[in-house]
């Protein structure tokens, strides 16, 4: 059997809510919140980055698989937020874990599917026999311009996954991939802020993508949507997620534990990772879940868990998504969030 | 002068077409027109469109089009008045065979709309403002259009809830039009709670940007009358007329004098008043347009068209229904292509072939397209013989 065997994530405690973002751009918090279903998002505080993120996150992670990080054969982290350029995150994450220097370690970057990625290669390498446990992270400190409407979304945070072979408290039934050149979102090389695409990144781009990934794992597991006791889309926000999971047949129970977005923003790379974890948070034995991610670029990995007995036992080794989310929050005005995320210019 | 009749009219369905480039549009239009009419000859070709180099990088349309319809060797020529391009694309092609210079004459409007972000599409629209009185300063059409709303309801007390009545009359007739951008009805409360644009006017006062074209093809009543596929459905009257093109300009901000002339001109040329006609397709690009334009029209007094539409005057069943179609406001308005499209809303209705919108009994009806914030109109009455 080969699967999840241990999971953790990490939130950073300061929010800021859509009234304070658009108070200062004069934009209307109502229609805003109403349209995109989003409240308030997770700020990274000025000491943390996608690196620290995904260290937090991985030790989480440790605590709940209870296995020896120099055992970890594989390292990969995803992010739209490496903080170099050219200089791995993973080597970061994998000397602090101490899983150096016996580890192939990678930095994937695919908009917002690099958490997944990074989740389906480490499947992959641990089936094959290659190594013994892997680890997969999906971590964002993600921008949006200000002003934009990806400001109010844009947020921080990050999901770890152990694979293993031993102790898996989620086995893998089937994978799939959805991919297609389309360019909904992008940032080029020097460029602070993304663009995308306006209204092309939903049908599509998101809808389009999410429904091909699956309609096609669907039917190479001769699955349908009312097998699965819970599923987990991408959330760039409150709103796709939820519409797209009502055309293709699920339901509100199905998705109450994995969206998140409403109250944590979109933290990009680990947005459905994130969902994930929040649903194995919750999730009893022997249950179906059905997890899509989507990047823009465009593509959708889908997987099918199944969990076993063992997920109670590790759950509560560490923090709960809904408690990072839930406890301990402080709430930030515009100005310090704009110093927070380095909007402000000054001397060096 | 020689009598001109409609006899093909080809929509497509309005959106936000991904898939579809500039060139798909109008070939699709174009078919539609060509099976609907049983004939795809064309002797001289039409197209207005507002701007596709900007929305596009695509100019040299008397080329692309006829090329990729299959006519090259055909004549084109491309025409533009802002959102009037497709009214002109219209009218052109009826002097063309009015005049007996071009037997079957075909005009097609279009406009591919999302190429483009948010900011590039506005600032393509707003080059139909005065680019040195207007558009330089930094205002863009729903500002233009809300100064207009504001001097109307401080001039004559015209209310939110009666403009916001528009566009719930348009989207209840948009709900039955299959070809609509926004097939669906909203509420005055909706209307009223809409994000809003720029005040008074809200996002459902507002058309849409949208994908979209429209053909149809004129001949002479006598060709027509051969063809006998549909009854004969005639052009008997065109108007056209243009105002200073910045509104800081006109004699008086709420007189739309160009659309005033269109009117006049298109009904005096059919020989008609408009106790004659029977419904209209108008230029409800924003909600105070389409009460603007029913006051041109001479339907009310000047100051009566909020009211007059509160009290269902232009509603489906009502007395003078205006945009059976669902107008700009729920049809879509793809700029280009929302003159030919109102035209072929008419031919539908006039032949009685309107579905669940048919208006009883219809066989006079008047389009009005305008461009800008009225700059210019092109007026068309059209007759079912």
């Amino acid at each position: 059997m080969v699967g999840i065997i241990g999971y953790g994530t990490q939130i950073p405690r300061y929010r800021i809510k859509v009234e304070e973002i658009a108070k200062v751009w004069g934009a209307d918090p109502v229609a805003l919140k109403r349209g995109l279903n989003l409240n308030e998002k997770s700020v990274p505080a000025p000491d943390e980055d996608c690196a620290t993120l995904s260290v937090n996150a991985a030790r989480n992670a440790l605590r709940r698989a209870g296995i020896t990080p120099s055992e970890i054969g594989a390292v990969y982290v995803g992010s739209e937020s490496h903080p170099y350029a050219v200089k791995p995150t993973g080597t970061i994450v994998s000397e602090a874990l101490g899983a150096c220097p016996y580890v192939h370690t990678a930095d994937l970057e695919f908009a917002c599917k690099a958490g997944t990625e990074g989740m389906f290669i480490a499947l992959q390498l641990v089936q094959s026999g290659s190594v013994k446990y892997a680890l997969a992270i999906g971590a964002d400190t993600s921008q949006g311009a200000p002003g934009d409407a990806l400001e109010y979304s844009a947020s921080a945070g990050a999901a770890a996954y152990i694979m293993g072979k031993e102790k898996v408290i989620a086995e893998l039934i089937d994978t799939h991939a959805y991919m297609t050149d389309t360019p909904d979102f992008w940032r080029r090389e020097h460029a602070h802020y993304p663009e995308h695409g306006g209204r092309f990144t939903g049908e599509p781009a998101y809808k389009k993508h999410i429904t091909g990934a699956v309609e096609a794992i669907l039917e190479k597991t001769g699955m349908k949507p009312s097998d699965f006791q819970y599923m987990i889309f991408h959330q760039p926000n409150g709103k796709f997620p939820v519409q797209v999971a009502k055309s293709l047949g699920f339901t509100e129970p199905q998705y109450r534990y994995g969206l998140l977005t409403p109250m944590l923003g979109n933290t990009y790379s680990g947005s459905s990772p994130m969902g994930l974890a929040a649903t194995l948070d919750e999730a009893k034995e022997d249950e179906l879940i059905l997890l899509v991610s989507y990047g823009s670029g465009a593509g959708s990995d889908a997987f099918v868990f199944r969990t076993t007995e063992r997920l109670a036992e590790i759950r509560d080794l560490a923090p709960k998504v809904r408690t990072q989310l839930d406890t301990h929050k402080t709430y930030l005005q515009y100005g310090v969030y704009a110093k927070f995320r380095r909007k402000i210019r000054k001397q060096e | 002068m020689r009598n001109v009749a409609i006899v093909g009219i080809g929509m497509i369905k309005f959106g936000e077409l991904w898939t579809k480039s500039l060139r798909d549009l109008c070939v699709e239009a174009a078919q539609n027109c060509f099976t609907d009419a049983g004939t795809n000859r064309v002797d001289s070709l039409t197209i207005g469109c507002m701007s596709s180099g900007l929305f596009n990088g695509q100019e040299h349309l008397a080329s692309m089009v006829p090329d990729y319809l299959g006519l090259k060797h055909v004549p084109a020529t491309r025409v533009e008045s802002a959102c009037a391009s497709g009214g002109l694309a219209v009218r052109s092609a009826f002097i063309e065979v009015a005049s007996g210079f071009t037997d079957f004459a075909l005009a097609i409007g279009v406009e591919k709309m999302t190429d483009v972000s948010v900011n590039d599409a506005t600032f393509a629209l707003a080059s139909a403002a005065d680019q040195d009185f207007e558009a330089f300063h930094g205002i863009t059409f729903p500002g233009l259009y809300a100064m207009l709303a504001r001097a109307h309801m401080d001039r004559f007390g015209t209310t939110r809830e009666q403009l916001a009545q528009v566009a719930v009359k348009n989207h209840a007739n948009g709900a039955l039009n299959p070809n609509a951008q926004f097939p669906f009805p909203v509420t005055l409360e909706t209307v009223m709670n809409s994000t809003m644009i720029a005040d008074p006017l809200r996002l459902l006062d507002c058309s849409p940007i949208t994908d979209g074209a429209a053909a149809v093809l004129l001949t002479t009543v006598e060709e027509a009358k051969k063809m006998k596929k549909y009854p004969v459905v005639e052009i008997t009257g065109i108007g056209m007329g243009t105002d200073t093109i910045a509104l800081s300009h006109r004699r008086d901000i709420l007189k739309l004098d160009a659309v005033d002339l269109g009117v006049q001109r298109a009904l005096k040329m059919a020989e008609k008043t408009i106790n004659n006609i029977d419904f209209a397709e108008v230029h409800d690009c924003f909600t105070i347009a389409e009460i603007m334009v029913l006051e041109s029209l001479g339907v009310v007094k000047q100051g009566q068209g909020g009211p007059a539409t509160m009290d269902g005057l232009t509603a489906l069943n009502g007395k003078f229904p205006v945009n059976p179609s669902g107008g700009l406001k729920a049809k879509g308005h793809p700029v280009g292509a929302s003159g030919v499209a109102q035209i072929c809303e008419i031919v539908e209705q006039l032949r009685n072939n309107a579905g669940k919108r048919q208006i009883a009994e219809a066989r006079t009806a008047l389009a009005q397209n305008m461009g800008g914030s009225g700059g210019s109109c092109v007026c068309h009455v059209v007759e079912r013989r």
